[in-house]
């Protein structure tokens, strides 16, 4: 699979030439099967400019997977032009919820005054989905979800295809109320999903001294992040989900801090960017970036 | 209705592990269930009722637990497992509230009033059940 990332702040959207390295769209990833089937992993702002090159290039069948419905993985969707082209196949998958259905509750986003078009006059055909906590096919992949610690209902997702597996956690707090380092696996929230993942990319929202103010806001510091991966023993890890009030530079001094803590394979830890480009296959795991963008 | 999380010593739904932070965190004591029917944590507080830590404890079926602890009315009278707060939350999936007596490991019998009440998932699948006592000292 093909993973291409094209949103990855946390929380909003921050443009702008201080965050111009690893950009200002909120979560947003295109997943490419080897069956040519698209899978895409929330949709933040980010999801425009995708929406402009999935249109482009004629794709008439998405899957979009959404963790949870804040707004900065649902913003998109609105602004994502395939929805708006008749015959095109979208299937939403997303949390379910004791008290309405997935699509009334997006319906709240895609209906006035929020948004202008509501989500009863889009022109392709959409097909909600609760999310998949049984493992389903699509395309080439498995997919499945489980159910994670963050503020509402929200989940994150493994794919995996040809013997190559990747998990989005882009907002989760596994250490809250626990010593996440010397806690149980079993015990913690998205190990199973996350057990031996050969890419996790997590939610690194905050410095370990930002942390003790955030307690509870479902988001982990750096220190979480690494101690998550190293239990639940994935190969690589992508610091995602990036704090809006973070510059460039302080995203790249939290690197520094994730790497000093990894110190078995320190090479291994990286910062999620947009453009930032991963292929899983047989060969293993191979980071890089978008030549160009629609 | 589906249930998850079967299995004792496997990974937790999340349910259950946020159930297990809560009863972490109090001093009422407090165990839980799985869907399954496996005792699979009981807090702090719990252990000076029990007499035994949970670490020394480890993961049993309920039944067994129960059989433990000799549960029975104040009078005496026993009570069949499917009758007391936790085995109506388990088998009839609804809440219970009960008076029983108890024995603990130290071998002491105690009067303890007992509440439990199903964990069902956003989609009502069944997690398990919590529990909570606390000692009256009738």
């Amino acid at each position: 699979m093909d993973v291409g990332v094209w949103g990855c702040r946390g929380s909003l959207a921050a443009p702008g030439p201080e965050t111009i390295r690893y950009g200002g769209n909120t979560s947003c990833l295109d997943v490419v099967l080897s069956s040519g089937h698209h899978l895409i992993l929330d949709a933040g702002t980010g999801m425009r400019p995708l929406g402009v090159m999935l249109d482009n290039a004629g794709v008439d069948e998405v899957h979009v997977l959404l963790t949870h419905l804040h707004l900065d993985h649902l913003q998109g969707l609105g602004f994502f032009r395939p929805l708006f082209r008749p015959g095109v196949a979208v299937h939403v998958w997303g949390p379910a919820s004791p008290v309405q259905s997935l699509s009334d509750r997006i319906a709240i986003y895609l209906s006035p005054p929020l948004f202008p078009v509501r989500l009863a006059d889009i022109p392709s055909d959409v097909t909600f989905h609760d999310e998949p906590l049984e493992a389903v096919a699509i395309g080439s992949a498995t997919v499945r979800a489980a159910k994670v610690t963050h503020q509402g209902p929200t989940v994150g997702y493994r794919i995996e295809e040809g013997g190559a597996s990747l998990v989005y956690l882009p907002d989760h707090e596994p250490s809250l109320g626990v010593t996440l380092a010397n806690h149980p696996a079993d015990w913690t929230s998205g190990y199973e999903l996350a057990c031996d993942a050969d890419v996790l990319l997590h939610d690194a929202q905050y410095g370990d001294d930002e942390y003790p103010r955030h307690v509870g806001w479902g988001h982990s510091c750096v220190e979480h992040v690494v101690d998550f991966a190293a239990k639940a023993n994935v190969g690589n890890v992508v610091l995602f989900h990036h704090d809006p009030y973070h510059d460039d530079d302080d995203l790249e001094h939290l690197l520094v801090q994730a790497r000093a803590r990894w110190t078995s394979a320190p090479e291994r830890v990286r910062l999620a960017c947009e453009g930032m480009t991963i292929t899983l296959d047989a060969n293993g795991v191979a980071f890089g970036a978008q030549a160009a963008r629609a | 209705m589906r249930a998850v999380g079967e299995g004792a010593g496997g990974p937790k739904s999340l349910p259950l592990i946020l159930a297990r932070e809560l009863a972490a965190n109090l001093a009422t004591p407090m165990f839980l269930i799985d869907a399954g029917g496996t005792l699979v944590y009981y807090n702090d507080a719990a252990e000076g009722l029990i007499g035994r830590s949970f670490g020394e404890q480890g993961e049993i079926s309920a039944g067994q637990f129960g059989e433990m602890l000799q549960l029975t009315e104040p009078d005496g009278t026993p009570v069949r497992r499917r009758d007391t707060p936790a085995g109506v939350a388990f088998f009839q999936r609804c809440p219970s509230h009960r008076v029983l007596q108890a024995t603990g490991y130290d071998g002491v019998r105690r009067t303890v009033e007992v509440t439990a009440y199903p964990l069902f998932g956003t989609t009502d699948e069944m997690h398990g059940v919590v529990t909570v006592f606390w000692e009256t000292g009738g």
